[in-house]
């Protein structure tokens, strides 16, 4: 008798739509749905996919609960013995309700949860300590790879069976401690890692340092009718055109436009390049995502003192953390010669 | 960005759909948004509507701007 599993996917996976259908609602289907299957034929018999849930990302982050809550009942249907989500690569809102929905099913029907995505997805921070992760590529492309890693981990999970350390078991680590013995003392180990290192060898530290880099908040603006208002946007806001051919995802650079001389973003004047959500609402008016027009009134009755003549835009899906720190850190200098005492930065 | 802005000391306020996004990146001022394909509309209002509900997030976030914080805070309602 094979374990049974349900299995977590979102409209683009199940073959739905891509974001004009992220509003899809969550449905139940039997059987496997896309990736699924896959997943099935690497089970080998041991497990087996009876049921998919489906449901849009912009649905599930829009409406949290009442999302975990339908789907909850769909996922108890089926009596499952384990439940998957993903892989979510590194689509961010997919990554936020895979791990949001494995936290909740293994809360509430107390069997084991394991999803899947890349190291960049903000789904992992939110949930490694929660959730076994499985670490995956940051696309799709990277499918059939994550297919056989999360597959063996699923099983393991599901058996009972020692999932090793998260480099064995190909896992995002969650900062648990295991007791168990070693055939080494400690100051062995100790000075065989410092003697690799100092060769320039490579060595696994026992005791990771965790990574603090949060930033201290910027003071609070004292004057607001004085202050010198700066846009920034994720959104993917760009002069009709996309004059500097700014990636749909996985951007490159940034642009910086001046809008020293705009009042409103209309249809005719501005569009997003953002390939992550539906765009139709914005194309209309982009104002829904970088409020302009609102700014330009609100300097107009002295709210503000005024509104910086350029606003600087990327598209925040699949960007890695490195070039968004990086585009960041440049034009943030312009902030600091033109005298800006405060930004708004807004995303989709 | 939120944090690359704001390491200069000028203070950033981020507004966004997907608020536990927002706090695991790390943004210090955090106003929720309406959608993720319109966070700061709502299509189905009429354009003066819209403009006021628009308008009521950016002032959110001006209050945000203007209040002193040392943690992570989220304004809402």
């Amino acid at each position: 008798m094979s374990i049974k599993v349900v299995h977590y996917i979102n409209q683009f996976f199940a073959g739905i739509g891509g974001e004009e259908k992220a509003d899809y609602k969550p449905e139940a289907r039997d059987g496997v749905v896309g990736p699924g299957m896959a997943l099935n034929a690497a089970f080998n018999g041991e497990m087996e996919i009876v049921g998919t849930v489906i449901c849009g990302d912009s649905y599930f982050n829009e409406n949290l609960e009442e999302a975990k809550a339908a789907i909850l009942e769909m996922v108890k249907k089926y009596e499952p013995e384990m439940f998957i989500a993903g892989p979510a690569f590194n689509a961010g809102r997919y990554g936020a309700a895979c791990g949001a929905i494995c936290k909740h099913v293994q809360e509430e029907l107390n069997i084991p949860v394991v999803t899947a995505m890349y190291e960049e997805n903000p789904g992992v921070d939110m949930f490694r300590k929660d959730l076994y992760i499985v670490q995956t590529g940051n696309s799709a492309a990277a499918m059939r790879k994550a297919v056989p890693a999360l597959s063996k981990l699923a099983l393991k999970i599901a058996k009972g069976e020692d999932v090793g350390t998260p480099v064995e078991g190909g896992y995002h680590a969650r900062g648990l401690r295991k007791n168990l013995f070693v055939e080494k003392i400690g100051a062995q180990r100790a000075v065989e890692m410092l003697t690799a290192k100092l060769g320039g060898q490579e060595f696994e530290t026992e005791y990771p340092m965790p990574v603090f880099d949060n930033v201290a908040p910027g003071a609070a603006v004292k004057d607001m009718s004085k202050a010198k208002i700066a846009l920034v946007t994720s959104g993917g806001i760009v002069p009709k055109n996309n004059p500097d051919h700014i990636e749909s995802s996985s951007a490159s650079k940034y642009g910086k436009y001046d809008i020293s001389n705009v009042a409103d973003l209309t249809e005719a004047t501005y569009e997003t390049a953002h390939g992550g959500f539906d765009p139709v609402y914005c194309n209309v008016d982009s104002d829904r995502v970088l409020p302009v027009d609102v700014l330009r009134d609100m300097e107009k009755e002295g709210r503000i003192g005024s509104l910086y003549e350029y606003f600087y835009s990327t598209t925040g899906n699949g960007t890695s953390v490195k070039n968004s720190k990086a585009f960041a850190t440049e034009f943030a200098q312009d902030f600091v010669n033109d005298g800006v005492d405060a930004v708004i930065l807004t995303s989709t | 960005m939120v944090k690359a802005i704001e390491a200069t000391g000028i203070p950033v306020v981020h507004i966004c759909t997907v608020v536990p996004i927002s706090l695991t990146v790390g943004a210090n001022r955090i106003v929720p948004a309406i959608a993720i394909p319109y966070p700061l509309g709502n299509p189905a209002l009429e354009a003066g509507e819209e403009k006021k509900l628009r308008r009521s997030i950016v002032e959110k976030a001006l209050v945000a701007l203007e209040t002193e914080v040392d943690d992570q805070t989220v304004f809402e309602g």
